[in-house]
């Protein structure tokens, strides 16, 4: 009964995303291209934070890494726009081993802290480097075409290659998940000392969904770029890294696609509540703290928590918040 | 049977779109949706609200109104939007606008990111976009457009209007206090550049990052480098930050500081006692001419402030272009962009000002040099002019412009 449920939802949720290009009185598919930007960041980042109970605060980094990359690539270089987003991805999970190899050295708040500041030197390269034009950013990256063939100048050509690659990303973190490596990561997230007992290699495991996460947010900026034809600081600020954070605990950390409906959910605030300027930010603020208080597990966690009786292993219960012993 | 609803849902909405547009398109030659809409792009919640924000959006409607609400039976419609200064939220904001919203011209864009992604998206969706609150001269070099104006001021009219005058005045060594930014940066490098033609000389320059608040050891710095003229190449915030520390040091009565980019609201923030002999190059006083003192109280009477000169941009551009559909007969883009840059400007912001083909708004620019409190008699009387740039000595030569459109001709 739920699990049809779930499936009639989504198969609504799809037919939607797939009409996007052919209602434009309805809604602005530029809008939902961004949207489906942060729904992979927010569903890459959630690999570390729900489910391996890693603290990035520096994932804008990546994010804003592939958006630099890619741009970068395809307005100099020439480079076409499928391998320029491929090399955003690369970039940015190469820089994810490096933040990741010496981030996971601690836990807890002093991983959160190491991430933040490797992103804020990542952020100071981003505004000094000669090419990125600083605070006017990268600007007019041409869209180029798709393989050589779809021409991404047409915003309804783009939106449906948008749509697969963010397909292709979410099935890869909806597959890391449900793989055996993924419940090494839970188990390591649940109990960090006995997974190291039980003979698995815990730091590499680590570093390795932090490249994933990486690699997978990189592609998200890269995108990003592609669809707006321009990079900005504001995609490797700090800010970006504390806005996937709050998709994620809105939507869910302890679902798979649960920040995909936080990251719906901010952007929709964000894009329709701009008339009342400076007060998006007060109405965004309660909206996520009566978020917490009310349904601590997401809006998506607590759907599933209110349909589903037993509890699959991916809708776990939330990350033991009791403190643990550091390695 | 639920797939066979969508299918027809689907089929129906586009037919009755495309019914849509084949109508509206029949109905108006000459005026796209009966409507011309402005759309004004600007900061309402970030740091530049203050300085453009919401009042930019009164300087539009106020011209609309002063208009007559229609132009040619047309009626004319304002709406205005936050870009957050974030690039990435004004392109879309502006795509959207153009493309769903019928806007037809897009106003203010305070913030030079911003400015650059908005100029970009009309040049490819072949609508206007006037910048009046933001300094990149990109826009009428490398990113220029037939559809995009550049209106109140520069960086090239501020290096160029505040470094000659000030060394022509004896003020020949220079030391700088710059963001840390491109912004910055740029400016400092085209002061000195001037500086330097001009017959004076660079000391040296202290770089500081974008809200700073504690600005003791760059004001030592100034003090050490005994430059006759400390350049301030930031603005908003830094800039007021910057010069208080001045002042709180005692650099400022033997050194005297030239603000780059400062606004007529930043002087009131500040205080007389403290920006007292401060020089800076505006494009528009409130207190010039009579002209400008009718147009700012009404002004005043609106926001409970006096207009700075993007707000002044603000209303003489959008009456400019109101003007040009008028003569045009039409709000076609290219029309009225061809009238925009034929007919002069003469209003109370500009005198015979004219827009290149690059799309640079010429007009005369103005040194001003900050009153003492003793000086100020009533409220808001706070600049002496100095002197007058002439439009053609402050803006890029037309043959120094690397814009694409020149190449044409």
């Amino acid at each position: 009964m739920m699990r049809t449920l779930f499936l009639a939802l989504s198969a609504v949720g799809l037919l939607a995303l797939l009409i996007v290009p052919f209602v434009p009185a309805l809604v602005y598919d530029i809008f939902v291209m961004k949207t489906l930007c942060f729904v992979l960041f927010a569903c890459a980042f959630n690999l570390l934070l729900g489910h391996t109970g890693i603290l990035s605060f520096g994932h804008a980094a990546f994010f804003g890494t592939g958006a630099y990359v890619t741009g970068h690539l395809v307005k100099v270089y020439g480079v076409p726009t499928d391998l320029g987003i491929l090399a955003g991805g690369v970039v940015a999970a190469l820089l994810g081993t490096i933040i990741g190899a010496l981030a996971i050295r601690r836990s807890g708040i002093y991983l959160a802290m190491i991430t933040l500041a490797m992103s804020q030197l990542v952020f100071f390269f981003f505004l000094q480097a000669p090419f990125t034009g600083a605070e006017d950013g990268l600007q007019r990256i041409p869209r180029g075409t798709f393989l050589g063939i779809i021409d991404l100048a047409s915003d309804t050509a783009l939106y449906y290659v948008v749509l697969c690659i963010i397909g292709a990303g979410l099935w890869v973190v909806w597959r890391t998940v449900n793989s055996p490596f993924g419940h090494v990561l839970r188990a390591i997230r649940e109990h960090e000392p006995r997974a190291i007992s039980l003979g698995y290699p815990v730091a590499r495991y680590k570093i390795i969904v932090f490249t994933l996460s990486a690699g997978l947010s990189g592609i998200a900026g890269s995108l990003k770029a592609i669809i707006f034809q321009l990079a900005a600081l504001s995609d490797v600020h700090w800010h970006t890294s504390g806005d996937v954070i709050l998709m994620t605990l809105l939507g869910g950390m302890n679902t798979v696609f649960g920040p995909a409906v936080g990251a719906a959910i901010i952007s929709t605030l964000s894009h329709y509540l701009d008339p009342f300027g400076a007060w998006v930010t007060v109405i965004t603020g309660v909206v996520f703290m009566t978020c917490i208080l009310v349904f601590r597990r997401g809006v998506l966690g607590q759907l599933q928590q209110r349909l589903k009786r037993r509890p699959s292993p991916t809708a776990s219960t939330p990350i033991d918040t009791k403190p643990k012993p550091h390695h | 049977m639920p797939a066979k609803n969508t299918l027809k849902t689907i089929a129906l909405s586009s037919a009755v779109l495309s019914i849509g547009s084949v109508s509206s398109a029949m109905a108006n030659d000459d005026y796209s949706d009966d409507l011309v809409r402005i759309g004004v792009l600007t900061d309402m919640s970030g740091i530049y609200s203050d300085l453009s924000g919401e009042a930019a959006v009164t300087a539009v409607e106020m011209a609309v109104e002063d208009f007559g609400g229609e132009v040619n039976g047309v009626p004319i419609e304002v709406i205005h939007g936050d870009h957050r200064n974030e690039a990435d939220t004004g392109a879309s904001r502006a795509r959207e606008w153009y493309d769903s919203e019928g806007v037809d011209m897009i106003n203010d864009l305070s913030n030079s990111g911003v400015a650059l992604a908005v100029a970009a998206v009309a040049d490819e969706r072949e609508r206007h976009a006037i910048v009046n609150s933001s300094s990149n001269v990109d826009l009428t070099n490398e990113y220029c457009s037939p559809y995009v104006t550049h209106y109140t001021y520069d960086a090239h009219s501020l290096a160029h209007g505040t470094g000659k005058s000030i060394v022509e005045d004896g003020g020949d060594s220079w030391f700088f206090l710059t963001v840390d930014f491109a912004f910055g940066i740029g400016l400092e490098e085209q002061v000195s550049e001037v500086v330097r033609d001009a017959g004076g000389q660079v000391v040296g320059a202290a770089r500081h990052p974008l809200d700073t608040s504690d600005f003791s050891s760059y004001a030592l710095q100034a003090q050490a480098s005994q430059a006759d003229i400390i350049g301030i190449a930031s603005t908003g915030a830094d800039a007021i930050n910057a010069i208080n520390a001045l002042a709180e040091f005692g650099v400022t009565p033997d050194q005297q500081p030239a603000a780059l980019l400062l606004w007529y609201d930043d002087i009131h923030s500040l205080g007389l006692e403290t920006a007292q002999e401060l020089l800076l190059t505006n494009a528009f006083y409130w207190d010039a001419d009579d002209d400008t003192r009718e147009f700012s109280e009404r002004f005043h009477e609106r926001t409970g402030r006096m207009p700075n000169m993007a707000h002044a941009g603000n209303y003489s551009s959008t009456m400019h272009y109101l003007n040009a559909i008028e003569a045009a007969g039409t709000d076609d883009s290219a029309a009225v962009s061809e009238k925009m840059r034929e007919m002069e400007i003469n209003d109370f912001f500009a005198e015979d000002g004219y827009i290149r083909p690059n799309g640079r708004m010429v007009h005369d620019q103005y040194l001003w040099e900050v009153k003492s409190p003793d000086e100020s008699e009533y409220d808001y009387d706070y600049l002496d002019l100095v002197t007058t740039i002439p439009g053609e000595e402050a803006f890029q030569p037309l043959e120094e412009s690397t814009c694409h459109l020149l190449d044409d001709e």
